[in-house]
């Protein structure tokens, strides 16, 4: 399980786990359950350049679509192909065997702190 | 990701309970109702296989009776209601004089000249006073109990067990045994006034529970403790809607709405024109929608991306021919289903359409409703 208070979050309920020029992202609890149970998810392919702030995968579920955006400019390394086999690690392990995509990036813009996401999604 | 958040402040007389239970909830028609326990998948697949139990107190039951009750309904709805008998109960149609679809509804005869009409929760209001004022020449009342009334549904294969194994419920005019579909019989639980009908809105055997409010919570109870042994589980209205829409059933708003005539619905059987006597809608029924007017068909696709509500049904070309009403990767099939309306000759000519999924076209193939239909 990982530690969420070491994540940074957008305030579109995207986690993002920095590790050296690799961003992991995935979506929040918080969003998986208000999309219910994930059916589906269209990810990115390897190598796709992606801008920060723009759609770049899809979400689904029984009763909606979720958009996934990138957070930060760069290349896609790697789209969790696990959630392709099995969508339904979205809404069981978000933070974890859950993650969507892995980004090599040069540049993070400012995100949001674990107290930050947790007071908006409180709001 | 969008943040929808309830923003009603109606709630069911059971709603302490769905707290307690762990629901999450949505707006439906003003009031904050549950749209899942947890896992609406898990839920659906309950209902398909086991049973769920649904609290959908939100419906609006209202009360007509007087000695011309039947003749009144008759006039009033699409449908004969004079023709049914007591306790049984029918599916019908609100019309207005233009033929568009003020409401669908259920109606349950309870004596010669009492009925009882099951309305959905956002015409809740359109129905009662369509119906008022409906009745002016009739020796009728009309009563809008729909704050009395709670309305417990328990839906799949193991529902009559669960029924019967309820602690609290006697009185039964008619064994659950005996009790056919679309009959309702009288009972009592805890000494207080319940109607089991025999209807639902899933596609599976199922019972519906009419109970005054305050009484709701101990029925809810009562039906959750004897559900122990046959795999109940609480359901929302996410998986409510997966359901109804496998079993090809209209939902209001979508399927339906006062534009809609009942014939292009594919509801044309439940408009009763043998009927003695005048109707509301009746002659714009018999002229009928204008030539070419959309109709709905069922469509599947391939994949896992399902074409969902507002979605455009498009041809080769990428011409616009129709629109998805309601759609979902269907649970129990494992391709998405649509329901959608589209261009009569389009569907005539064979021509290859497609559903518009976020701006893919996905081939789309025309199939008979329902998706789904259970084993007998």
């Amino acid at each position: 399980m990982t530690d969420q208070n070491s994540l940074q979050y957008t305030a579109e309920h995207e986690w993002i786990l920095v590790d050296g020029d690799t961003a992991t992202v995935g979506i929040t609890a918080y969003a998986a359950d208000k999309l219910g149970d994930v059916v589906y998810v269209e990810l990115p392919k390897a190598g796709s350049v992606v801008s920060g702030g723009t759609v770049v995968g899809e979400i689904e579920s029984t009763k909606s679509v979720g958009e996934l955006f990138a957070p930060v400019d760069g290349t896609i390394l790697e789209a969790n192909a696990a959630v392709d086999a099995d969508p339904s690690l979205v809404n069981s392990d978000p933070f974890g065997e859950g993650w969507l995509i892995k980004v090599t990036y040069t540049a993070l813009p400012t995100l949001l702190s674990f107290d930050e996401y947790s007071a908006l999604i409180a709001e | 990701m969008t943040d929808p958040r309830p923003d009603s402040d109606r709630t069911s007389p059971l709603h302490q309970i769905h707290v307690d239970g762990g629901a999450s909830f949505t707006d439906f028609a003003g009031w904050q109702m549950p749209v899942s326990y947890g896992s609406d998948l898990a839920e659906h697949h309950a209902v398909r296989t086991t049973a769920g139990i649904f609290d959908i107190s939100h419906m609006a039951e209202i009360l007509v009776d007087g000695p011309d009750a039947a003749a009144f309904l008759d006039y009033a709805l699409a449908g004969r209601l004079s023709a049914i008998s007591i306790a049984q109960a029918k599916y019908s149609l609100l019309l207005n004089p233009e033929g568009g679809i003020v409401d669908d509804l259920v109606t349950y005869r309870l004596t010669d000249d009492t009925f009882f009409v099951v309305a959905n929760a956002g015409n809740r209001f359109a129905v009662a006073t369509a119906l008022q004022e409906r009745a002016e020449n009739f020796d009728v009342r009309v009563s809008d109990l729909s704050d009395s009334y709670a309305l417990i549904a328990v839906q799949g294969p193991n529902s009559r067990e669960i029924a019967k194994a309820a602690a609290g419920i006697t009185e039964v005019s008619v064994p659950l045994d005996e009790l056919k579909y679309y009959w309702s019989t009288d009972a009592l639980f805890d000494d207080q006034p319940l109607l089991i009908g025999r209807t639902g809105y899933t596609g599976e055997d199922g019972f519906e529970f009419y109970i005054q409010t305050d009484a709701a919570a101990s029925l809810w109870a009562a039906l959750v403790v004897a559900g122990e042994a046959y795999g109940l589980v609480p359901a929302g209205l996410a998986s409510r809607d997966t359901l109804r829409l496998e079993a090809g059933m209209p939902l209001y708003g979508h399927e339906l709405g006062i534009d809609s005539f009942p014939v292009q619905a594919g509801l044309g059987r439940v408009v009763n024109l043998k009927k003695e006597g005048d109707f509301v809608g009746r002659s714009a029924v018999e002229a009928g929608p204008p030539h070419g007017s959309h109709v709905l068909v069922g469509l599947t696709t391939e994949g896992k991306r399902a074409g969902r509500a507002g979605y455009s049904v498009v041809t080769e070309d990428g011409s616009r021919v129709g629109m998805v009403t309601s759609g979902a990767l269907s649970p129990t099939l494992g391709h998405p289903v649509a329901m959608a309306y589209v261009d009569p000759f389009v569907i005539e000519n064979g021509t290859p359409i497609f559903i518009d999924v976020r701006g893919n076209r996905i081939a789309a193939s025309v199939v008979d409703l329902p998706f789904y239909k259970r084993d007998k």
